[in-house]
Formats: structure tokens, C-alpha cells, sequence
């Protein structure tokens, strides 16, 4: 392109650039409907927080409550699993962090960032893989506390990832003892 | 190919009335009566043809099954059991349709591995072999959500592991996730959005086809001996002789078809998804659809991180990765000569490729545990090592064998033992047209 070609914008090229800059906002302002139509709607974000009564659960069992359309469990570990838990070296860990909602984001992953204080024994986690989202089976595998089924990823007592292709540490929720015997989830 | 001029005369008066303002029978005509095909080709080019009527079968079955079918997620599995007991021929309609996915799937790999070793891929069809990628994917998409909709436990739990790919994309990959499930797990928009798309993709399938055969009818028909057609010796008309050989390949196949709808409708099944989807509970063993299994088995060995890469990611790349590389095949192959006929060595890696990708498949349906691991993991390093070191490298090292002049010449060498031998005679008996 020579230098005589280069011309001062004139009103036509204005109304070029205008008309394009209008389609294409345009178009976008019509797609985005369609897509924005596809994410979670109102009535799957309204979720309430789930109250649970673990006065029931003496050391070594479970139970599982539905939370977001996914399974939290609780448990109230044994003696055993809680020394356990403990006695793992942090750089045996394939994922450091903690992710306990309840905790900053780089908490590392010690047995007491997985609990919450004064309820040590208490696991509260989202029981759903983090590899593919399949549900883990409690109380399996080398570890003695998950194993998922499906692609072969074990977690140990306090729900850490140890083995497997799984990536991180199984999800605590927000949560909080609202009395001994009650938990609060979400 | 189709340079040619066509030779359609329309013969009564309302024929040229119709040629003269829509030629549509003149493009039926030069496409599949007068169209020129080698006359070398053997059975594995029947594939085409019997996969285009099984896509017509799963259209046609579809449809009807979609007019008894609730995509709720509390009534679709009682529908699909009313279609089994209580729908006039909904048996038999149902089964028609999920052994026709199988069916469809086992004929278009025989249509890729086809493709694969009669170098049926290289310049001018590269994107005719592109095309064929996209319908293929297509399909993978198509097959995945219909087998969500009969809402049993395998389809909750194979759609949370598929839809759980894109959560190892960095940053964003929980937003895709959600996006695709209009949720945090999957449930009733997840079922109501994938049946819209399950009905949606097969005619976006069609659309590619047409493209598939258009550019297919540009470059035309590679052959046995992947020698391009030279002269009128080398092809015969379409019709008669490509049009009885298609129908009697696709009778052939209806048969297997036919046998496993009345006999073993279940074989390719897995029982687990006459149990209705519960979200609670993960089978004890996820297997996805026997067609995925290869990839399935990739997927879960990559169990290790790789530098910045954690091993979700891994395997979802390697998964993706694996599909990729039937894209660039016409890039990856270095070779001038076309047909595995004339290339000892790439003839012995095609094999082994072949039984490689039935190992992927059988490990993936095996539980993730012990000894499997180690041999997926190898079996996957064979199947990227196929791709990426023996494609390019033996185009360059091997010496192929002497290429025939001709597909002309090649017929008659390959007739000259006789043909009194019944060997030869079954051997080819394309050649007797």
C-alpha cells in the first residue's frame, strides 16, 4: 500500500465502521441468550443450607445428606482414623491444600485444616471424587478412608487425595456445629 | 472424476420440463448411475453405503421413539420401560435403535480403519477424510446423550464423568461444566437439554454427509491399490456394479444387525442401566458404551502428573489428543504410496495398531486397578507412538513394494494365476465385471 492510498476517514468510512461495530454487538446481544438460557436457573440456585442431626452417629459411621444435588457426608472417625490422619507428612500429599471453604484458600492440608477446631473427629466433605465426579466408597482402598470406583483414586482418612488420577483433596463445605448433636451445611 | 460431462438425457417430456428448470435427476443420475468407480474396489468400501442407511434407520427410529419418550427426570426411565411393554412394537423399535447406535459405530470404525490402511486419506482427500473426522465426533456427541436418556445408572454416571472432562480446563472449567448441566450435578435440565441435542446432532450428521459425499464425488473413490483412475479401463458405472455390491454388503450387515436385535439385544448393554439413575450411588463399576472404551482406557492412564499438568487434565488431553490425531493423519503420513498393499511395514504397524485399539478397548471396560493401569499405560504410548513416530517415520525409511501401472494392470496381474483357481476367483471377484 503506497502513501497516496491512505485518505482521511470520511463520513463514509464512519458509517462502515459504525454499521459493523452495530452488527456485531448486535449478534452478541442475541447470542447471549441462548447461552445464558443453558446455566444453572433460579430454582437450582436457591439452596437452602441443610441442617443435619448426627446425634446418631457414634464413632466409625456415616451418614450422607443431599446438598446442591450432590452427597455431603458426615462422619465421626474412629480413634484410629484420626492418628491416622495425622500422621501423614505433608509432602506425602499430592494436593497440599486444604480446600476447606471454611479456611483461606492455601490452608495447608493437615488433618486439623480437613475438621474444624474442637471437632477433630468430625469429617464434613462433599463426597464426590474431583476426578470425574463420581461418588466414592467410604471406609476402601489402601488408605482406609475413600476409594472411587470408577477411575481408581484413593483418599485417605481425611479425605485427601493419596492415589489415583484424582488431582485434589475431596471439597469441604462451608459448615458449622449449630449444637453438639446439629450441623449447618452451606 | 467429475469432470466428465453428464450423460443424462432425460427420455419423456416431463423429464425435460423438470431438467430444464430443477435438474435434480440429472445430479441423481451423474452421482449414482453413470458415476465412474474403480473397478478394484473390494467389500470394505460397502461401509459407506451400510452406514448411510443406518443413519437413516436411527432417524427414522428415533423419531418414532421421541413421540413415546418424557424427558423428565422423575418419568423418562418409566417411559422408556412403557416403551418396552406397553407401546405397540416399542421393543422391538427400542432395540432397533440402541443395538443401531452399536451397529453404526462398529461400521464406521470399519469405514476408519478402511481409510487408515488403504491410505484413503492422503492428497486431494484430506478433506474428505476431515469431514469424515467431524461426523465422526458428531456421532460421539449424538451416542453419549442418547445414552443419557433412558435415565438409568450408567447414563447418570457416564454423563457426570464425561461432563466432569471439562472441569479440568484451568479457570473456566467449572463455569463450561455448569453450563453444559444447568446445574452442579447432573439432573432434570442435564435430561431435558441433552434429549433437545440428541434429537438436534443426527441432522447436523446428514448435513456433513452430503458435504462428505459432495467432496467425495470431487476427488472420487481411492481404491485398493491407491492408484488414481488413469483411463476408462480403470472404473466401471456406479450402477449397476457399486449399486448390487453396496446392497448386498448392507443385506450382510442387516443380518449381524438383525441377529443381535432378536437374539441378543442386551449383549452390548450393561444391566446396571435397567437400574433407575440414582445420585447417591456410583456403580460399583462405570463402564461407558463399548465404543468408547479406547478412549475410556486413555483417559484413566494418565494417573500421574506431567510437569504443570496435573493428571485429570492428563487424561482429558490425552483423551482429546487421541481424537485429534485421526484429524491430522493426512499431514502425519509421510509416504507417497497410498495402499498398505505396497507397504510391508506400515502394513505390520497398521495391525498392530488395529490389535492395539482393541487392547485400549478391552482394558477400558476392565476395573482401573493392578496390572491394567500399567498396560493401558502402554497401550496408550503404542497408539500415540503409531501416530506420531510410525506415520511419519516409515514414509520416510521404508522401501515400498513395485507399484502396478495401472488399476487396470494390477486386475489383470492379479488374474493371471487363472481362473480356474477358486482362490483367486474369491479373492477378486470384483474383478470379473
Amino acid at each position: 500500500m503506497s502513501a497516496t492510498d491512505i485518505h482521511d476517514p470520511n463520513r463514509r468510512d464512519f458509517l462502515y465502521v459504525a454499521t459493523g461495530m452495530a452488527a456485531v454487538v448486535g449478534a452478541g446481544a442475541v447470542a447471549w441468550p441462548f447461552i445464558d438460557q443453558m446455566r444453572p436457573d433460579a430454582s437450582t440456585l436457591a439452596l437452602a443450607s441443610v441442617e443435619v442431626d448426627v446425634s446418631s452417629l457414634a464413632p466409625g459411621s456415616s451418614l450422607i445428606v443431599k446438598w446442591r444435588g450432590k452427597p455431603v457426608v458426615v462422619r465421626n472417625r474412629t480413634e484410629k482414623e484420626m492418628k491416622d490422619g495425622e500422621a501423614v507428612n505433608l509432602s506425602d500429599l499430592k494436593d497440599p491444600i486444604a480446600r476447606n471453604a471454611n479456611l483461606p484458600s492455601d490452608a495447608p492440608a493437615t488433618d486439623a485444616n480437613r475438621t474444624t477446631p474442637g471437632k477433630e473427629a468430625w469429617m464434613v466433605m462433599v463426597q464426590v471424587c474431583t476426578h470425574l465426579g463420581c461418588i466414592p466408597l467410604g471406609q476402601e482402598g489402601d488408605f482406609g478412608g475413600w476409594f472411587c470406583p470408577c477411575h481408581g483414586s484413593q483418599y485417605d482418612t481425611a479425605g485427601r487425595i493419596r492415589k489415583g488420577p484424582a488431582p485434589e483433596n475431596m471439597a469441604i463445605p462451608v459448615f458449622k456445629f449449630v449444637s453438639d448433636t446439629k450441623i449447618l451445611i452451606g | 472424476m467429475s469432470e466428465g460431462h453428464s450423460t443424462y438425457t432425460p427420455k419423456t417430456g416431463l423429464g425435460r420440463w423438470f431438467d430444464a428448470r430443477m435438474p435434480l435427476p440429472r445430479l441423481v443420475y451423474d452421482s449414482f448411475v453413470a458415476y465412474p468407480v474403480p473397478r478394484n474396489l473390494n467389500y470394505a468400501w460397502t461401509f459407506g453405503g451400510i452406514l448411510s442407511i443406518m443413519l437413516v434407520a436411527q432417524m427414522v427410529t428415533g423419531i418414532v421413539l421421541a413421540m413415546h419418550y418424557t424427558s423428565d427426570a422423575n418419568l423418562a426411565f418409566g417411559s422408556v420401560e412403557k416403551i418396552m411393554r406397553d407401546v405397540n412394537s416399542g421393543w422391538l423399535l427400542r432395540y432397533m435403535h440402541a443395538n443401531g447406535a452399536s451397529f453404526f459405530f462398529i461400521a464406521v470404525y470399519i469405514h476408519i480403519f478402511r481409510g487408515l490402511y488403504y491410505g484413503s486419506y492422503k492428497a486431494p482427500r484430506e478433506l474428505l477424510w476431515i469431514l469424515g473426522c467431524i461426523i465422526y465426533l458428531l456421532m460421539m456427541a449424538t451416542g453419549f446423550m442418547g445414552y443419557v436418556l433412558p435415565w438409568g445408572q450408567m447414563s447418570f454416571w457416564g454423563a457426570t464423568v464425561i461432563t466432569g472432562f471439562f472441569t479440568a480446563i484451568p479457570l473456566v472449567g467449572d463455569w463450561i461444566q455448569q453450563l453444559l448441566l444447568g446445574g452442579f450435578a447432573v439432573d432434570n435440565p442435564t435430561l431435558n437439554r441433552f434429549f433437545a441435542l440428541h434429537y438436534l446432532l443426527p441432522f447436523m450428521i446428514a448435513g456433513v454427509v452430503v458435504l462428505h459425499i459432495w467432496a467425495l464425488h470431487v476427488v472420487g473413490q481411492s481404491n485398493p491399490t491407491g492408484i488414481e483412475v488413469k483411463s476408462k479401463t480403470d472404473t466401471v458405472a456406479f450402477t449397476p456394479y457399486a449399486t448390487i455390491k453396496d446392497a448386498f454388503g448392507m443385506i450382510v450387515f442387516l443380518f449381524f444387525f438383525a441377529y443381535f436385535v432378536f437374539y441378543l439385544p442386551n449383549y452390548l448393554g450393561h444391566p446396571d442401566n435397567y437400574t433407575v439413575a440414582n445420585p447417591l450411588k456410583t456403580p460399583a463399576h462405570i463402564v461407558p458404551e463399548w465404543y468408547f472404551l479406547p478412549f475410556y482406557a486413555i483417559l484413566r492412564a494418565i494417573t500421574f502428573n506431567i510437569g504443570p499438568i496435573n493428571s485429570k487434565l492428563g487424561g482429558v488431553l490425552c483423551l482429546f489428543g487421541a481424537i485429534i490425531m485421526l484429524f491430522l493423519v493426512p499431514w502425519l503420513d509421510t509416504s507417497k504410496v497410498r495402499s498398505a498393499v505396497y507397504r510391508p511395514w506400515y502394513k505390520l504397524f497398521f495391525w498392530l495398531f488395529v490389535a492395539d485399539a482393541v487392547l485400549l478397548g478391552w482394558l477400558g471396560s476392565q476395573p482401573a486397578e493392578g496390572s491394567y493401569v500399567f498396560m493401558a499405560q502402554m497401550a496408550t504410548l503404542f497408539y500415540f507412538f503409531f501416530f506420531l513416530v510410525a506415520l511419519p517415520v516409515l514414509g520416510l525409511i521404508e522401501t515400498p513394494r513395485r507399484l502396478p501401472n495401472s488399476i487396470t494392470e494390477a486386475v489383470l496381474e492379479k488374474n493371471k494365476g487363472g481362473s480356474g483357481h477358486p482362490a483367486a476367483a474369491a479373492a477378486a471377484p470384483q474383478t470379473k465385471g
